[in-house]
This record gives C-alpha cells, sequence and structure tokens, in this order.
C-alpha cells in the first residue's frame, strides 16, 4: 500500500533521535553538536539562520563540529552568509551546495571559494525570491534558528531583530521540516509570542547573546559635500516634482544625507508632509531628526539596529512594536511592503553601464543581492494608482491611454562620480559579466537592470531616463551625468546639450540648486553624538561609533 | 609628484577687487587652492602639483570647463592636490573663485 505520510513519518524519527538529549525541548549547549548529529541526515536542506544582521551563531559553530561521517554534503539555503563559519562548513564537507542571498562581510571569501570549486552554488537570489523558494523547491529539512527567548513549551521571543524567523519556520515546521532554536535565556513566560511553540521541536540555551551586526548606522560626520549636494539634487529635483511620500532607501552615505536634510532643506522648500512621509526601512539612525521634526507618519521595517531599541519603544506611532512594546521587524513582508506599496527606492551601487545596470559585484567579491532587487524593481503585478506613480508611468510612454497605462515605480540610482579611491562609477562593461563568465554563471549578477532604472543622480546633475526616447538616448544621458569618468568623456557634447534642453539632463543650475551651498552645516545632526541628543538620550549608540 | 600647467584666455574678468584666497587642506583625496589676481583681466592660469600621476587628460578638461563657466579672468590658481577626485578639484575651483570675488579683503 502506497503511503502517504513519509516525511512526517521521517520527522518524527529525527525528533525521537534527538529526544534523547533533551530535557522537554530543552537542549544544553554542549550537547548541540550531538543534537544536530542526531537530527540531520547527510544531503539535508539546512537552514542556518544566517539574516542580514542575526546571527544564530552557536548553532552554526554546533555544526561545523559534527562527525563528518554523521552529517555531511549538505545543501545550505540561508540568505545571508555572514558568519566565517558559514564558509568553513564547506571547507571542512559539512555543507556542499549553497544557495543564498547576501554575503557581504564574507564577498571576498566567497568569490574565491566559488571559484576553487569549494562550493557548489545553486544561486544568488534577492531575499524575497530565496523565501519564495523556500515554500516551493528548496524547502528546509532542519531549520536552526536564532531568538531572544523561549519559555519551556518553545514560544519564541525574537525581539527586534525578527527578521527572517517567522519566513523560515513557515516553510519548514508545516513541511515536515525540524526547528531548532538557539536562544539566549528560557524564561517562565515570553514578552511576546513571535513564534509559537508547537512550530518549534528543540531550544537550545546559548551562554552568549547571539551576534547583530550595526548594519544600517552611518556616522553624519563622514558625509562629503558631494554626498550633500547630490542629496540636495533628489530632493529638489525628484522627491519634490513627483511628490514621493512612500520610500525605501538604501544604506549608502548619499540616502544618509538626504535623511539628514529634510528637516533642512526639505523645510525650506516647504516639502514636510508632501515627501518622504511612509517608509519601508530598517530603524536608520540618520532619520531621527526627520521623525523628531515631524516628517515620518510610519515606517516598516525588515530588522532593527544596534541602540535603536529604546528609541522606537518610545516612538510607537512611528513603527511596528508589538505588545511588549519592542519592534517587530519582519523581512519578508517588508520587501514585500518595498516591492509593491513604495513609489521610490534610491541608493547607491558600484558600478552603473551604459545600458544602466547597475551591479555591487566586482571580480574579486561577490557580495549578493540582498533585497535592493526587490526593492529596486518596478512592480509588475501592481495595481493601485498613486500620483509620482502615474506621473512616471505618463513620462515613460506619453502615447497610451490613460486608463490603459501601466504606472512606473521610481527606481533612483545616487553616488558620486567618482567613489573610494577614485573608482569610477560608470563603466562600459560590469565587472559582473565577467565574473559570471568565470564561474560559468548563465545570469550576469546584475543587481539593478537598466529597463528598471528611472533616475541618475550625481554631482552633475539628474538623468531622467524615462525620457529617454532610444538606446542612444539613454547612453548620452547616462554619459551626460557620468561627468569626468571616461564614460562622461565619451559623451557627444551636442547630443547631451540637446538632452538638456528638453529636461532630461537637469544641471545643479537648472534644478536652482548652487554647488556652492553644499554645506555640511546643511545637515540636520552633524554627528553620532547630535543624533543622540535629537533623540532625547534615547538612542544608544554601539561603542564602535562613539568618540566620547 | 606630477607637475601640471594651463594657460587659458578668459572672456571676462573675475568679480570682486581681493588679491588673494586660499581654500581646502593638502591631505588626501583633498587639495589646497591658492588664488591670486596677478595677471591681466583676460588670461587664466593654473599650476598644479599633484600626488597622483597621469591624470593630464582629467586636469584638462576639469581646467577647461570650470574656465568655461567661471571666467576667472586675471586669476592665477596654484593648486597642492593630494588625489582629489575631479568633482572635489570643480567645487574647490568654484569656491575659490568665490572667496576672491567676496567684498572683505
Amino acid at each position: 500500500m502506497t503511503s502517504w505520510q513519509n516525511n512526517r513519518a521521517a520527522r518524527d524519527a529525527r525528533i525521537a533521535a534527538g529526544a534523547g538529549l533533551a530535557h522537554g525541548k530543552v537542549v544544553e549547549a554542549s550537547d548541540a553538536t550531538r543534537l544536530l548529529e542526531a537530527v540531520i541526515r547527510p544531503g539535508d536542506r539546512v537552514c542556518l539562520e544566517g539574516d542580514n544582521q542575526k546571527q544564530a551563531d552557536l548553532l552554526s559553530r554546533a555544526l561545523l563540529a559534527v562527525d563528518l561521517s554523521k552529517v555531511n554534503d549538505l545543501h545550505m539555503v540561508q540568505s545571508g552568509v555572514v558568519l566565517p563559519e558559514h564558509l568553513d562548513l564547506f571547507d571542512r564537507g559539512v555543507a556542499k551546495r549553497l544557495d543564498y542571498a547576501y554575503s557581504g562581510p564574507q564577498s571576498a571569501r566567497i568569490a574565491r571559494m566559488l571559484f576553487g570549486g569549494k562550493i557548489e552554488l545553486g544561486a544568488i537570489h534577492t531575499y524575497l525570491e530565496l523565501f519564495a523558494r523556500y515554500f516551493i523547491d528548496l524547502t528546509p529539512h532542519v531549520a536552526l534558528i536564532a531568538a531572544v527567548s523561549a519559555d519551556r513549551d518553545g514560544n519564541l521571543y525574537t525581539g527586534p531583530n525578527t527578521e527572517d524567523t517567522p519566513t523560515v519556520v513557515e516553510a519548514t515546521a508545516f513541511k515536515d521540516g525540524v526547528v531548532i532554536a538557539q536562544v539566549n535565556e528560557i524564561v517562565e513566560t515570553v514578552p511576546r509570542v513571535d513564534i509559537p511553540a508547537d512550530r518549534v521541536h528543540f531550544v537550545v540555551k546559548s551562554d552568549k547573546p547571539f551576534f547583530v551586526e550595526p548594519l544600517f548606522t552611518r556616522d553624519p560626520a563622514a558625509i562629503t559635500e558631494g554626498q550633500i549636494l547630490t542629496a540636495m539634487l533628489a530632493i529638489k529635483g525628484i522627491y519634490a516634482p513627483y511628490g514621493v511620500q512612500r520610500i525605501n532607501h538604501g544604506i549608502g552615505f548619499s540616502t544618509a544625507a538626504i535623511e539628514l536634510l529634510l528637516p533642512t532643506f526639505g523645510e525650506r522648500l516647504g516639502l514636510k508632509g508632501r515627501i518622504a512621509t511612509h517608509f519601508a526601512l530598517n530603524p536608520h539612525p540618520a532619520l531621527i531628526p526627520a521623525i523628531e521634526s515631524g516628517w515620518v507618519r510610519q515606517i516598516h521595517s525588515f530588522g532593527s539596529e544596534v541602540g535603536m531599541d529604546e528609541y522606537i519603544r518610545a516612538r510607537s506611532d512611528v513603527y511596528f512594536t508589538g505588545p511588549d512594546g519592542s519592534l517587530r521587524s519582519n523581512r519578508a513582508f517588508c520587501q514585500t511592503a518595498g516591492l509593491y506599496a513604495c513609489d521610490m527606492f534610491i541608493g547607491s551601487t558600484l558600478q552603473i553601464d551604459l545600458q544602466g545596470n547597475s551591479s555591487t559585484i566586482t571580480t574579486s567579491r561577490i557580495a549578493g543581492f540582498g533585497g535592493a532587487p526587490n526593492m529596486g524593481a518596478d512592480a509588475r503585478g501592481r495595481r493601485h494608482p498613486s500620483e509620482p506613480w502615474l506621473k512616471a508611468g505618463a513620462e515613460a510612454d506619453p502615447d497610451s491611454p490613460a486608463p490603459l497605462r501601466r504606472g512606473r515605480k521610481l527606481v533612483v540610482q545616487i553616488g558620486e562620480t567618482f567613489g573610494d579611491k577614485n573608482v569610477p562609477l560608470f563603466v562600459e562593461k560590469l565587472d559582473a559579466i565577467e565574473l559570471a563568465e568565470k564561474l560559468n554563471l548563465e545570469l550576469a549578477p546584475v543587481m539593478i537592470y537598466g529597463d528598471d532604472v528611472t533616475h541618475i543622480v550625481t554631482e552633475e546633475g539628474v538623468a531622467n531616463l524615462l525620457l529617454c526616447r532610444t538606446a542612444q538616448e539613454r547612453e548620452q544621458a547616462i554619459r551626460g551625468v557620468a561627468g569626468y569618468t571616461d564614460v562622461g568623456r565619451g559623451r557627444d557634447r551636442s547630443m547631451v546639450a540637446q538632452l538638456r534642453e528638453r529636461g532630461v539632463i537637469r544641471r545643479p543650475e537648472d534644478i536652482g540648486i548652487n554647488p556652492l551651498d553644499a554645506d555640511r552645516n546643511m545637515l540636520a545632526a552633524r554627528s553620532i553624538k547630535d543624533l543622540v541628543r535629537w533623540s532625547g538620550g534615547l538612542y544608544a549608540p554601539p561603542s564602535k561609533f562613539r568618540n566620547w | 609628484m606630477e607637475d601640471l600647467s594651463f594657460h587659458h584666455p578668459v572672456r571676462e574678468r573675475a568679480g570682486g577687487i581681493r588679491q588673494s584666497a586660499i581654500v581646502g587642506v593638502v591631505a588626501s583625496g583633498n587639495l589646497e587652492v591658492l588664488v591670486e589676481r596677478v595677471l591681466p583681466d583676460a588670461e587664466c592660469a593654473v599650476e598644479i602639483k599633484t600626488a597622483a600621476m597621469g591624470f593630464g587628460e582629467v586636469w584638462s578638461a576639469v581646467i577647461g570647463d570650470f574656465v568655461e563657466r567661471y571666467s576667472p579672468g586675471g586669476l592665477k590658481f596654484s593648486i597642492n592636490d593630494g588625489g582629489a577626485r575631479p568633482d572635489t578639484v570643480s567645487l574647490r575651483l568654484a569656491q575659490a573663485v568665490r572667496l576672491i570675488a567676496g567684498s572683505e579683503q
């Protein structure tokens, strides 16, 4: 007779094998490796919770220490490859295959290991894409997750960094997988239930809190005049004319400058309440002055940020918080919000080519995609109208009848024409293409495709690609704001002049901005200490950002 | 170190009466610009000492655009460059012109 419950039986057998090491669901940290040897089978798909910020670090060390005769050749399906241990697993042979989304801190080593054939690469995804595959063809057999606390039944409190946990658990627990959580403490009652106990099979108490990386703190002291100028151009040249209220910001210094110019430059332009009111955004400390000045109505977050907990708790009108008062973040929902409910994405990149394709990949570093492509893409499934979306759609396609015309999300790339060490932002050919050739990838890892990009902002001005009608115009519009890079100096001067007349390219003076006015005194906060002051002492920056 | 020198005919004399001004700092990625009102009204000169070799073409383009845009007649610029990016160079030159055109002596 056919059995239709083999997977459930297998799951029960795994749990039974681990139960000998547990009191109820609780397993001592010293038994973590033995637990994993009991529960995990060779070749399993394993999600080792590595998020953008929060890391199941105890469980990664425990997994690294397994007996290779019991556990080997695993297929890791995790959004973030962040800790050295995540890659040590492949060096040691515990794991063989990898599907992931983001590898920022390990970008150089992962590139070497991919070239060296140490890792069998499935694909590099965006967050939403990998989460989606958890439910279709990359469902984990075992999930190793991180939470702040658990009760004896296994109810979990994730704290402000909920991030990917609900998504990972949903896919694993409801498809006959085993969920193992590391927690900082076991408590009588958890402050709130982020993950219900019946989805959690084992709880390991860690001897120290899980690692969280502060990724979204930009020190205002490091913001340059050039970044301030590009931020002014973006506010006056894009936010204002389109009336953009619902936004996702990238994590670079240019967007931090925008956040810090809202209460000063933005206020003087009379834009308060008209732009930048709703965000899909991590709790950026740089947004504190705008929040305190009454600019921001609501923020939903992918994760949290180190030092922002008390500020968020005290500003629950702005942030999403639980019954316990602390932030509830959720990467999958926030990514969806950024894709469908925001009218603009604005962020920096490392390379932009002549078609407007952009990439953060260089031939020696593979940082992955993370979430930017979800924010920085036109949502073809979007159906609700809004002023900026309709205006952008009309600029791109003036001839179609309005009721049948798609709107367009504003996808803005902002940066200075030369980056760190005088490396040009604009290139003839992306390094990503060379990388794809070297690794035999079918797709070059492009962060944002050129046909999704609507505007490019540099210190040279704003290029509106929606108004370009041919590939040649598009190329010249890009060259026209590429400054003194080779790409910029290769422009057709007469064509660029024509594009300027049509408003495709707008120089600072066309927007009414004098580059000499770009001054650090315009920033609402010029240091981390200023941000602490703006927050009324509620923001507690991590020590590496304190110099007092 | 590389020394570069550019001379341009200029449409108009730079505004103001101030005789000299200095902006910026000599630091990595930055530059110091000394500007002096010492040339005939229809001339402009830029003397550059730079830490970065082989960027003559870029300097030429940056200085050409600057002269075209600001018409700094009568001014001599002496640049001490610590490998600044072209946009920083443009900004400092513009700041120097603004400063020397200012009313204070």
